[in-house]
């Protein structure tokens, strides 16, 4: 097996003469004019998609990018430039135009770059869906197609894509280190739209993860089309959802989102460094109730939100970010971690090569607690049961959030009773983080689907929770009590 | 290099060659700049230039996508190859294959002002300026603001050719530059009240004044403070200009020609139906000169045109491209929107809600209970159903006068409701870079909070 720190070294030096010569002087070039730290960002990325529409394959999309982006790093600024060409003069030029957040006049600085060799990996880029024949592909979206139809006769009609990336990156740091990654991603969509008697109901699901044709023999094609027309003829006969603030049951799963938007971007240290988080200046501090212990880990095998390196080329890892309701620490990329003066956690991450570095979570996920799942629906005399969300967005400033909740119930008298639609979830995320009075013992890592947004760049993540009970959280419905 | 126009000709040539009966070629290349400041200090600094290329073969309607920034000969008959063998995975659909001849834009003078030749001019000096005015004016101007998320300027100058298999090629330049500012003041309890304010335009001289962006952010920052929830009721609601502007992106999603054929908008079957109150009049007009989403032809060249979307409440129009056109027996309307690496699909350009008669202050004053909407978030919006529901923030509006400030609510309905409830609508017409709204009330809506 191909160890992917080595791969993607050679890759880029057979096909564009990319070796350590070239990158060390390329640094010296970014260097010239006396900023502090420099990397060259090197990708190469290809994606196929293939888009099913009503019983039919309606395009095939194969999509091929590469370039470089450069930073320099001078004190708190950053010179950035980016070029989509890998010839040489290119390179050179991008170099100089970042090289000039640094003021010194020009002087240029020797750099001995060299790769490094690393020996785990979470993920295996030997068999990617990019090398699998297209009519492989499309036989997996015809059998979603047939599985949504059987299942209910008023699914008049169903939506699929599969979509499929193989990612070669290499980092070049002025700290003379080189390494590389391979990083496959594959993502399966499904929707279906009920109609009966002109009331149409839609919904939408998907899953994957860094894996090829083997995250099929985990999850069918079936299996995700039968719950999204599942999902869609529910929603036919749910009720309007109540308006107000009561008591919140989160599934374990997909909830994890919530997670993520309430609490992890608040915890990525850019924004701690700038003082414009509600976590800025609170390491120690009680932030949750105690029940509550949240990780980002970047290592959980084939996950959609795991990589191997982050984009800056440090190790990634399994970082605690909140331990029994204790803020211990941020998501640092190099940028904050020099300035807090502790270990990068291999958070640095960037949408594409043209795009700068930031810290990002990766899998983020709050771990078990110790109550029984069933005990803490029982528990509830009246509240809600969500399950599936479509997607959510937080202010990072203060923690406020929404999130759109696309299968939830209602819970009377401790139990699981009618299905809601239109339901949104309104609250703050320290608010809500000392709000959880059950943690359940079930922890699940969410089906891979996530796609995280910050200042317009998107990036795969992962995200898991078990069962929780929020004692109080708005729930924006449209019927009053 | 050669131009885009020049390569994307070539890149049809070259599918041609290779078996396309139809094609088309989408080549972009632009130059981008952003300068951001923060407390003063420059704090970033990216310029860069990028390229590239989208073919779209149509084989026995069959279709594929095939995109590559790199522009060498080689690469460019790969990409062709690929593309034609790409197609045959896919089904036939007799849908699908270029716009009619008769429909593609001619070549000419378009007059719609999208290129401002100044803009190359800008050096990182007076960017580093604008972006400091802009920032320490709304630093200085209460003493709450306490912090900074900086002040950025980016500029973007560009080309955009399409060339297909039909004759049509032409080009066209464009710039835009945009300003944004995020300020913050601290709340009782350490809560963190931020807000910020942009402008984005064509060309430098209708760019807002610096110190005014900051300004404007300042004040939405400092207002908010000491925001509170609200117990559940229904009540009217006060849309801002730029709050009715995010209201319009939904209208173009119910409104959209693909949308229809998948049977996914509540607007199927609605034409020509009244659907909204008399005061509801949109339209998508790409040819506003010098505006954001103004272009002389769409994604696959069809010239562009105004399309009434709603004529005083009545459904008049969804936006389509050419193959959801034909997937429903339309035109196309000119509305094709595409990347590089995508299928055209339709959607709008300028939306304009046409404003009223009425001062804003005047649509506030008539309210007795309800909320003045300054902030949404999330995107709980369902096409589908049109059932609406966000989480929203601003100010309680008390016998007709602006109260106190509001967090953490949320505002729902559905949206064909909304538009039989607009009530009123303002004089103060504002331009969001490709959408302008006025002041738009709602007459009953659900608000959610205690």
């Amino acid at each position: 097996m191909p160890n992917p720190t080595t791969a993607a070294p050679e890759f880029f030096s057979d096909r564009y003469g990319l070796d350590s010569a070239v990158m060390s002087s390329l640094l010296s070039t970014a260097l010239s004019h006396g900023g502090d730290f420099a990397e060259l960002f090197f990708e190469h990325r290809t994606n196929s998609a293939i888009t099913w529409e009503d019983q039919h394959v309606k395009s095939a999309s194969r999509n091929v990018a590469q370039g470089v982006g450069i930073r320099v790093v001078k004190g708190d600024a950053i010179g950035y430039a980016y070029t989509e060409s890998l010839e040489l003069e290119a390179m050179r030029q991008a170099a100089g135009t970042a090289a000039r957040i640094g003021n010194d006049p020009e002087r240029p600085r020797p750099i001995d770059a060299t790769p490094q060799l690393r020996n785990i990996t979470y993920y295996s880029a030997d068999e990617p869906l990019t090398d699998i024949p297209a009519r492989d592909k499309v036989a997996l979206l015809e059998r979603a197609d047939r599985a949504a139809r059987a299942y209910d006769p008023s699914i008049a009609r169903v939506d699929a894509s599969i979509g499929d990336e193989l990612k070669y990156v290499m980092v070049a740091r002025s700290d003379g280190r080189i390494v590389g990654d391979v990083q496959p991603l594959i993502r399966i969509n499904v929707s279906a739209l009920s109609d009966r008697d002109g009331s149409r109901q839609t919904a939408r699901s998907g899953g994957g993860g860094r894996l090829g044709m083997d995250y099929f023999d985990q999850v069918t094609p079936e299996d995700l089309a039968r719950d999204v027309a599942r999902q869609a003829v529910l929603l036919q006969d749910a009720a309007e959802a109540p308006a107000g603030t009561i008591p919140v049951v989160l599934a374990a799963g997909d909830s994890g989102i919530l997670l993520h938007e309430a609490i992890g971007h608040g915890l990525e240290a850019d924004f701690n460094r700038k003082g414009t988080s509600n976590y800025s200046g609170r390491v120690g501090e009680l932030v949750a109730s105690p029940l509550v212990t949240v990780i980002d880990d970047g290592t959980i095998p084939n996950s959609r939100g795991s990589i191997n390196i982050d984009d800056e080329g440090n190790e990634t890892g399994r970082n605690t970010l909140i331990e029994n309701g204790v803020l211990r620490g941020y998501l640092q990329d190099e940028m904050s971690s020099r300035h807090f003066n502790v270990k990068p956690s291999g958070s640095g991450r960037r949408q594409s090569f043209k795009d700068y570095i930031m810290p990002r979570m990766t899998n983020t996920l709050m771990l078990a607690g110790e109550s029984n799942p069933e005990d803490i629906v029982r528990s509830v005399p009246f509240g809600i049961y969500a399950i599936a969300f479509s997607g959510g967005q937080v202010n990072i400033s203060n923690g406020d959030f929404v999130f759109s909740v696309t299968e939830a119930y209602l819970i009377e008298d401790g139990k699981i009773t009618r299905p809601i639609r239109n339901v949104n979830l309104i609250g703050n995320g320290p608010d809500v983080l000392g709000k959880v009075s059950m943690v359940g013992s079930d922890y699940k890592l969410s089906d891979g689907r996530w796609m995280c947004g910050k200042e317009g760049q998107s990036v795969p993540v992962g995200v898991g929770l078990p069962t929780v009970l929020i004692s109080g959280m708005t729930v924006g419905g449209t019927k009053l009590g | 290099m050669a131009n885009p126009l020049e390569v994307a000709s070539h890149a049809v040539h070259l599918a041609r060659r290779a078996g396309a009966e139809q094609c088309d070629v989408l080549a972009v290349q632009y130059d981008e700049s952003n300068v951001t400041v923060r407390l003063g200090e420059l704090e970033k600094l990216v310029e860069a230039g990028s390229r590239s290329l989208g073919l779209r073969v149509i084989n026995g309607g069959r279709t594929a996508i095939c995109s590559t920034s790199d522009f060498s000969e080689a690469s460019l008959e790969r990409l062709a190859r690929e593309a034609v063998e790409l197609a045959n995975i896919s089904e036939p659909d007799d849908c699908a294959g270029l716009p009619d001849a008769g429909l593609f834009a001619r070549p000419g003078a378009d007059g719609l002002q999208l290129y401002d030749e100044r803009l190359g001019d800008l050096t990182v000096t007076e960017k580093v300026r604008m972006a400091t005015a802009a920032e320490s004016a709304a630093m200085a101007f209460d003493p709450r603001i306490t912090n900074s998320d900086g002040a950025s300027l980016s500029t973007r100058a560009g080309e955009v050719a399409l060339a297909n298999s039909l004759g049509f090629a032409a080009s066209y330049p464009s710039t835009s530059v945009s300003l944004t500012v995020e300020v913050m003041a601290d709340d009782a309890e350490g809560k963190k009240r931020n807000a910020y304010w942009y402008s984005a335009e064509r060309s430098l001289h209708r760019l807002a004044d610096p110190e005014e962006v900051g300004r404007i952010a300042a004040r939405r920052a400092v207002d908010q403070l000491g925001a509170r929830k609200m117990p559940s009721r229904q009540v009217p609601v006060v849309f801002e200009p730029m709050m009715a502007a995010a209201l319009m992106r939904d209208v173009a999603s119910v409104a959209d020609g693909g949308a229809l054929y998948r049977g996914a908008t509540f607007l199927k079957g609605r034409e020509g139906d009244q659907l909204g109150s008399g005061l509801v009049t949109i339209t998508d007009d790409p040819t506003a000169p010098g505006r954001m989403g103004s272009r002389p032809f769409d994604g696959e060249g069809v010239v562009t045109r105004p399309v009434t979307l709603f004529d005083g409440g009545r459904f008049n129009a969804f936006l389509f491209d050419a193959y959801t056109a034909r997937r429903t027996g339309r035109v196309t309307t000119g509305s094709a929107h595409r990347g590089v690496e995508s299928l055209p699909a339709p959607g709008s350009s300028n939306l304009v809600f046409q404003p009223g008669e009425t001062p804003p202050d005047e649509i506030v004053a008539g309210v007795k209970d309800g909320l003045y909407l300054t902030a949404l978030i999330g995107f709980g919006f369902n096409a589908t159903t049109g059932d609406f529901s966000r989480g929203a923030g601003g100010f309680w509006i008390e016998d007709g006068r602006i109260a106190f400030p509001v967090t953490e609510v949320n505002i729902s309905s559905t949206l064909p409701r909304m538009l039989t409830n607009i009530d009123a609508t303002g004089s103060d017409l504002t331009w969001f870079g490709s959408v302008a709204t006025p002041t738009v009330r709602i007459s009953e809506m659900t608000v959610s909070g205690l």
